[in-house]
């Protein structure tokens, strides 16, 4: 990374406004700046304007107002350059479902100008990278949903932006692939890509993204350091399980507590409050605790209270055409 | 994006676009073919055999240059509505909007990608005709540069049609209720002096009657029109439909909201 680079932010996003046709403000003026090196949540419910702002940066959208910088690079005045700098990874798949996966990525060197010597080498880099250069010769139909997903992956690093864009990219993803997916992300950020993630997982984002910006109805309504965001929590559940079976919530004092089930209960801990009490009381009781963890309401909590939505996604009014917002599907994910 | 960038963007497209039409050379090289080899046969050899001169030629000579003409712009325009519906459908046209390239290029690579296949198209059919009868050319250049012109000028209409089109029941309907009817009437099948004067009036009102007669006139030297009318008005529509498409392209709210 050049000394210019670091000087100059990733992407600059001022006063961003964006009104569709039908008259639905979808951006109200938004501010936003990523530094080179970030990985960065682009966080918010369906709606709010995460696809819209992407469509924008990726000239899918044509905004209102505003102004876009990406490595220095307006949108406006100088698109190729700009252009040049970025990789985009959409929600939906948006390759010819009758061309090889090798043709794709290839072609896509090709339409940024790479060498074709240049596009063969990259493409068998990053193919081999996602897993699918066995799969080069094979029809894009005929993969499966997660490969799918690491070919845009694939088609969006072949020019190795400097700025990689990805909506929601690991919706409907199973676990397995998913993790795999967070690895190879961690390894191009740690080389130097500055990634921006739109999700509506807030566990992705918090095992990711040093940084988030949270966007509902069109504004930013938070835009900080993960850290700092945790940071804001008031109040947090853990739940225990015991070794023997419990016929009621354990009292303690100063802590609110439900049973679960025979072997399970939770105990509310507020912002200040030391779990050494809990503790405490617990083994005065003679409860033998064999396991505890954190309820799944960190992040979640506060994206809640932040965005007002605690609502189904699918009632709010949407004018773009994000899917719906997925429910969990397993282990700890947390869907918004 | 420098010059180079840009000619290996144009060649990227340009050679997906061959890709596409040759890979599925049953659907789009093979039925022309057949079509205008049964052409040959029912209005050349059976039906011709009785109709006699036109214009000072054989029938089937005379026919001959209307019918590559047909295919030729039928096929350029018809691979272009098709291929760039079908990338706006699957949205993988989404791949070049997102890349510098510019939009003139996207322009061209999918009109050289239709003009190719109208032209293998129409090779095609002229060796086929050669079964059939002699073809004398009576000059080169007229007639490469007719077949050339039209079939740069359908593929842009094509491109027009696909941008406009919702559905693909609409990439058929301008083929199906414009273009077929004519070409029919654009003199690939008779001289409009066999019309009276009030047709022949109305039939010079169709575009596809100068480019049709002018290929002719390039092969066997006879037009029913004014060869300089023909590439005049040709070369006007040319440009005239590449800065709409252009325009469609950077404006047009059916590829970016």
């Amino acid at each position: 990374m050049s000394e210019t680079d670091i000087m100059t932010a990733a992407l600059s996003i001022r006063n961003l406004t964006k009104v569709y046709g039908s008259g639905f403000h979808a951006l109200k003026g938004i501010s936003l700046e990523v530094q080179p090196g970030d990985f960065f949540a682009l966080l918010g419910p369906n709606g709010a304007g995460k696809s819209t702002t992407i469509g924008i940066l990726c000239s899918l959208v044509r905004k209102t107002e505003g102004e876009v910088e990406i490595f220095g690079h307006n949108i406006d005045t100088h698109f190729s350059q700009a252009k040049k700098e970025v990789g985009i990874v959409p929600q939906e798949f948006n390759f010819s479902q009758f061309e090889k996966v090798q043709d794709i990525v290839l072609q896509q060197g090709g339409f940024y100008g790479l060498p074709k010597r240049t596009a063969i080498v990259q493409t068998e880099k990053y193919l081999k990278k996602l897993g699918l250069w066995d799969k080069r010769d094979t029809p894009a139909r005929m993969l499966s949903g997660g490969m799918k997903r690491r070919l845009m992956i694939a088609r969006a690093l072949v020019h190795e932006p400097k700025l990689l864009i990805l909506d929601e990219p690991t919706a409907g993803v199973d676990i397995e692939l998913r993790r795999s997916m967070w690895e190879f992300l961690r390894e191009i950020n740690a080389a130097g890509t500055t990634i921006i993630l739109t999700t509506h997982y807030l566990e992705e984002a918090e095992s990711l993204c040093r940084h988030v910006a949270i966007i509902d109805q069109g504004r930013i309504v938070k835009n900080t350091t993960i850290r700092s965001l945790l940071k804001e929590l008031s109040r947090e559940v853990f739940i225990f399980d015991c070794a023997d079976s419990v016929w009621e919530a354990p009292q303690i004092d100063g802590f609110t507590t439900h049973l679960l089930d025979e072997h399970s209960f939770e105990v509310d801990v507020q912002k200040g409050q030391s779990l050494n009490r809990v503790f405490e009381a617990l083994s005065e009781q003679g409860l033998n605790i064999v396991s505890m963890r954190n309820k799944a309401n960190r992040l979640e909590e506060l994206f809640v209270a932040m965005t007002g939505n605690g609502q189904p996604a699918d009632d709010q009014t949407d004018n773009e055409e994000a899917p719906a917002a997925e429910s969990s599907t397993g282990g700890n994910r947390r869907g918004v | 994006m420098e010059f180079r960038e840009q000619w290996i963007a144009f060649m990227t497209l340009l050679r997906k676009e061959i890709r596409r039409f040759t890979r599925i050379w049953v659907q789009t090289l093979l039925p022309p073919a057949i079509t205008m080899a049964l052409y040959f046969v029912i209005f050349g050899k059976l039906i011709g055999s009785r109709i006699g001169d036109m214009g000072g030629f054989d029938y089937i000579q005379f026919v001959v240059p209307g019918l590559i003409m047909m295919a030729v712009l039928t096929n350029s325009y018809s691979n272009v509505s098709s291929s760039f519906f079908s990338a706006k459908f699957q949205k993988s046209i989404e791949e070049l909007l997102v890349s510098p390239t510019p939009n003139y290029i996207i322009l061209l690579g999918y009109c050289l990608g239709g003009v190719a296949r109208g032209l293998a198209v129409g090779v095609a059919v002229t060796i086929l005709s050669l079964f059939f009868t002699d073809l004398p050319i009576y000059s080169w250049v007229i007639t490469v540069s007719i077949v050339i012109l039209t079939a740069v000028l359908f593929a842009l209409a094509g491109f027009i049609n696909a941008m406009f089109a919702n559905t693909f029941d609409d990439i058929s309907i301008v083929p199906t209720f414009v273009l077929t009817p004519l070409t029919y009437l654009g003199g690939v099948f008779f001289s409009i002096d066999l019309l009276s004067e009030f047709w022949q009036g109305v039939a010079q009102l169709n575009p596809i009657l100068y480019m049709v007669n002018a290929f002719r006139y390039g092969m066997l030297g006879v037009s029913d029109v004014n060869i300089g009318l023909a590439f005049g008005g040709l070369v006007l529509c040319v440009i005239v439909l590449f800065a709409v498409g252009l325009h469609l392209l950077k404006n047009g709210k059916r590829l970016r909201a």
